[in-house]
Order: structure tokens, then sequence, then C-alpha cells
């Protein structure tokens, strides 16, 4: 089987600073994998790369095809869901206009049903429909970004730091909600994460980021495993 | 009283001619942050265009609506020529490039049409409205189609998805690319607008100052005041501060001893001196915190 999302040689510079040293790595259709490393590895700059959003150079090819010659909002289009760090919400606009603008892209026809599919699995997201989304708190603005991401039906979904600032209780449901996604809906996930443990039990594979640089993969069970690596790497 | 009620009517008149100046410079400060200086020019230029278009023989209706489109395919071609390659220059080459637009619309038009004042017709008549003599139909006309003018606009932004696509690309540009929104069309598109909407303005007002190429200098200052005043950051804001600054003019220039009609102008750049010291996100604006 060819990977969905296949990395060869990237770099990746902001200005002149070089970010990616000769990335590699691959995503096969339908797994969940995650890229974990510690702050300043180059997790984050890798996602924006896949979308094109820094400068890079070197190959990433969705589906057999390249991305290097698109814009972001093109990639996007191919069906590359993207959870920015900082969660990135429509603050001047409703929680509702926010999921719309996640199916902006597609014809109309669904998306009322999938907007219905999102509150079942966030229902404080309905609760708050008609709310500015800027008014919301942390946690549900994470969940609001993540069912955002889900309105364009994507087949690539990547995440950056989705537990970031959350509390463990909503985390938990969050890495369950995401889980359900994979098996359910067949998306295919790439998770940036820092809270290693809760990302190596979701995914199926694991690569370990540093300064650029890959320096371990493997199953993600394997990974978790190996104490040399969690205390080398993942600090638990 | 009757003077007071009159002065008010008659500032609500051309204050709907502030709003949609207002309007259409909060349009493309909420897209690229910068203040149109140009766009008085631009809806000066819209209404030479009107002219000749009547002058042609067309009916006034058929003119108006040409020039809304011809206005609004400059406004997006400006932008794709002149301010998409200026995107990311800083903020003084963008200035010079609103006052180069200026010019060039100026003295283009002067060279056009020359400098002469020229009479332009109104198609409300200037009757007195409804057998009253507090305005005129021509005022009531004024109104009558900004009010419509607004609606419309309210109804884009609030029930078409392009109106939300818009929205979000002037308040998240970054998240509006990872949904799959071309951003910058979106820019060129409230380009279009904007254009469209002064190219209304300009119609509007020029029975009334007379057409000729420095016929909005003063009408776009006012729309300024009226953007400043109710805030650079809200549509909404602006629209009220069009008509506030519209009835403020009108009544300073009647009950403040000495100010009359030659100094009416300065009570724009007061207002706009006034609302940056005390409210500098003016009154319905949001205060824009950068981190830095």
């Amino acid at each position: 089987m060819s990977p969905l999302l296949n990395i060869k040689a990237l770099n990746a510079y902001y200005g002149q600073v070089q970010a990616l040293h000769g990335l590699e790595f691959s995503l096969n259709e339908g797994t969940v994998t995650t890229l974990l490393g510690a702050n300043g590895a180059g997790k984050t700059t890798t996602l924006r790369a896949i979308c094109n959003m820094v400068r890079t150079s070197g190959a990433i090819e969705f589906d057999g095809a390249p991305l290097s010659n698109r814009s972001t909002e093109n990639i996007v289009r191919l069906g590359i869901a993207h959870v920015p760090q900082g969660r990135g919400t429509f603050t001047t606009v409703t929680v509702e206009e926010n999921l719309q603008l996640g199916a902006i892209t597609r014809s109309k026809s669904g998306v009322a049903s999938d907007i219905e599919r999102m509150y079942a699995y966030f229902p404080v997201l309905k609760e708050r429909r008609s709310q500015q989304a800027g008014t919301l708190s942390g946690g549900e603005q994470q969940m609001l970004a993540v069912a955002r991401a889900l309105m364009l039906r994507p087949r690539l979904m990547l995440l950056d730091e989705p537990s970031f600032g959350l509390a463990p209780l909503i985390v938990r449901d969050l890495f369950n909600i995401l889980g359900k996604i994979n098996r359910e809906d067949k998306v295919t996930i790439l998770v940036v994460e820092q809270n290693a443990q809760l990302a190596l039990e979701i995914a199926d594979h694991a690569y370990v980021i540093e300064t650029g640089r890959i320096v371990m993969s493997g199953k993600a069970g394997e990974i978790a495993d190996n104490e040399d690596v969690r205390k080398s790497y993942l600090g638990y | 009283m009757e003077l007071l009620t009159n002065q008010i009517l008659a500032g609500i008149a051309t204050g709907a001619i502030y709003a949609c100046m207002a309007l259409a410079v909060v349009m493309i400060y909420q897209a690229i942050d910068h203040l149109n200086f140009a766009q008085g020019e631009m809806a000066m230029f819209s209404t030479f265009i009107s002219w000749q278009l009547l002058q042609w023989g067309l009916p006034y209706w058929a003119a108006f609506l040409i020039t809304l489109i011809l206005s609004f395919v400059g406004g997006v071609l400006i932008e794709r020529i002149l301010f998409k390659p200026l995107a990311h220059a800083p903020v003084l080459t963008n200035v010079a490039g609103f006052i180069a637009l200026f010019a060039i619309i100026n003295s283009c038009a002067g060279l056009i049409w020359d400098f002469t004042i020229k009479e332009y017709p109104t198609p409300f008549g200037s009757a007195p409205f409804l057998g009253s003599q507090l305005i005129s139909t021509h005022q009531a006309g004024m109104i009558g189609v900004t009010v419509l003018l607004l609606i419309a606009l309210y109804a884009f932004f609030t029930y078409t998805r392009v109106g939300l696509a818009m929205r979000a690309a002037a308040s998240v540009p970054e998240s509006a690319r990872l949904v799959g929104i071309n951003t910058s069309w979106m820019i060129a598109l409230g380009w279009g607008m904007a254009a469209a909407i002064g190219s209304i303005a300009g119609m509007l007002i020029a029975p009334v100052v007379f057409l000729e190429p420095n016929m909005m200098g003063g009408v776009l200052i006012y729309g300024f005041a009226a953007a400043v005043l109710g805030g650079l950051t809200s549509p909404f804001g602006a629209v009220i501060g069009g008509f506030l600054v519209g009835i403020i003019e009108n009544l300073a220039g009647t009950y403040i001893p000495g100010v009359g009609n030659e100094l009416k102008l300065p009570i724009a750049l007061a207002l706009i001196i006034t609302v940056l010291v005390i409210k500098p996100a003016g009154l319905f604006g949001r205060p824009i915190v950068k981190r830095v």
C-alpha cells in the first residue's frame, strides 16, 4: 500500500534559520500517527510545512501528488484539515458560523447534518451555538477547532497540540473522540503532542523528532515500552 | 423648532453619504489594515463615468447600474494591480500607493472631463418631500437608497457563504486559509464592493456638491470622521458614525455662532481628534491589541 502522505528530504526555513533538516516520514491511510518531541524540535513546523505555511524545500506528496506548488487554501481543498496551535478560532463570528466556515469549500448539501453530528460529539457547542466564538473557554475553543476541521470531511487531519491548556478530563474526552473519528470515519490523523503518554495510547505509529530530524520511529506500543526512549525524549 | 427638525433631517441626508463613504473606508481597512485615501477620488471617477453615460443618452437607472458594475470591476483591478504586490510592504509604502492613486485618478478625471463644474441630475427631483418643507425629494432619495444599500449589505454578510468567508478572512486570515478560503480574492472582492459603495455615494451627492474632480475631498474627510467616530473595526459603527457626523455638522453650522457654512469642515477634523484622544477605538469598535 502506498502511503497517504509521504515526506522526503524536507527542509524548512524561517528567514535564514533552518528549522527542519531532511525530515523523512510517511503515513498510511486510516492510521493515527503521532509526532513527539520537545519544545522547538520542529513539530509545529512540520505541520505548517505540509500546509505550505513556511518556506520549504524537499518533497511532500499527498496521495501520490506533490503539494509543493500549491497554496495553503488549495492544499486544504484536497482534504487536509489543520487544527492549528492556538486553535485559530474565528472569534468575531458565532460558534455555528465557525462550523459552517469549516465546510465552506464543500457544496451546501450535508453541511447541516454534519453540524448536528458535531453537536452530538461536542454537546457543549450546541448549547453555545449562537454565541460569539471568542467568548468560549479554551477547552470549548479546542473542541470547536477540532469540529471545524472535521466539517471539511477531511481525508487527513493534522492536529497541533490539541491537549494544550486543557483540563485532564477534557483531554481524555477529546482523544476518545479522535479515536472514534479515526475508526468510524476512516480519517487519517497526524497529531503533534507534548503529552506523549496520551498520544501514544491512541496512535498506531510514532515518530520522535529532535532539532528538525526524525531520531526514532516505530509502532506506538514499542516506543511507549522503550524505557530509554521515554526517558531521553519523552520525559515521563 | 422647525429649523431644528429641518437641520437634523438634512443632516441625516448628507449623513447617509458619509455613512457610505465610511463603510467603503472600513471595508478596505478591515481587509488590509490601511486607510484608503483615494476612496473619494475613486467615487468621483465613478460619478464622472455615470455622467458620461447620461450624456450618451442612457436612462438614469441604467447608467447607475452600469456605473456600479464598472466601479466594482475597477476596485478589483486596482487591488490586483497596485495593492496586491504591496501586501507585505511597510505602512509608508502603502500610504505612498494611496496618495499616488489619489493623484492619478484626480488628474485623469481632469484630463478626460476637464475641471469645470458640471451639473449632475437627480432622479428624485428637488420638490418638497410629501409636501413637507422639511426635506426635499432628493434628500429623501439619498436616505432611501442608503437604507436599501445597508439592508442589502447586511443580508449579504449575514446570510451568504461568500459574506461569511469575507468576514472570516478579515478577522483571522491564517485560519481562513486553513479552511480553504482564498483570502487574497476576498480582499479584492472587498475592494470591488468598497468601490461600488463609494460610487453610490458619489452619484447621490453630485447633485448637491456639483460634479468636478475635487468634489469628494470634503466628503471623504467627513467619511473618515464618521469611520473614526463609529470605530474603524465596526461597519455598523461606521454607518451610525456617518449619520451622527451629518447631524453634528449641520447643527454646529446652524447653532454655533461663527461656524456657518465656511467652517463646517474643521468640525469633522475636530471630531476626529476628539475621538482619537478620548476613545480611540470609536463608539462601536474593538480596541486593537497587538503583540510585539
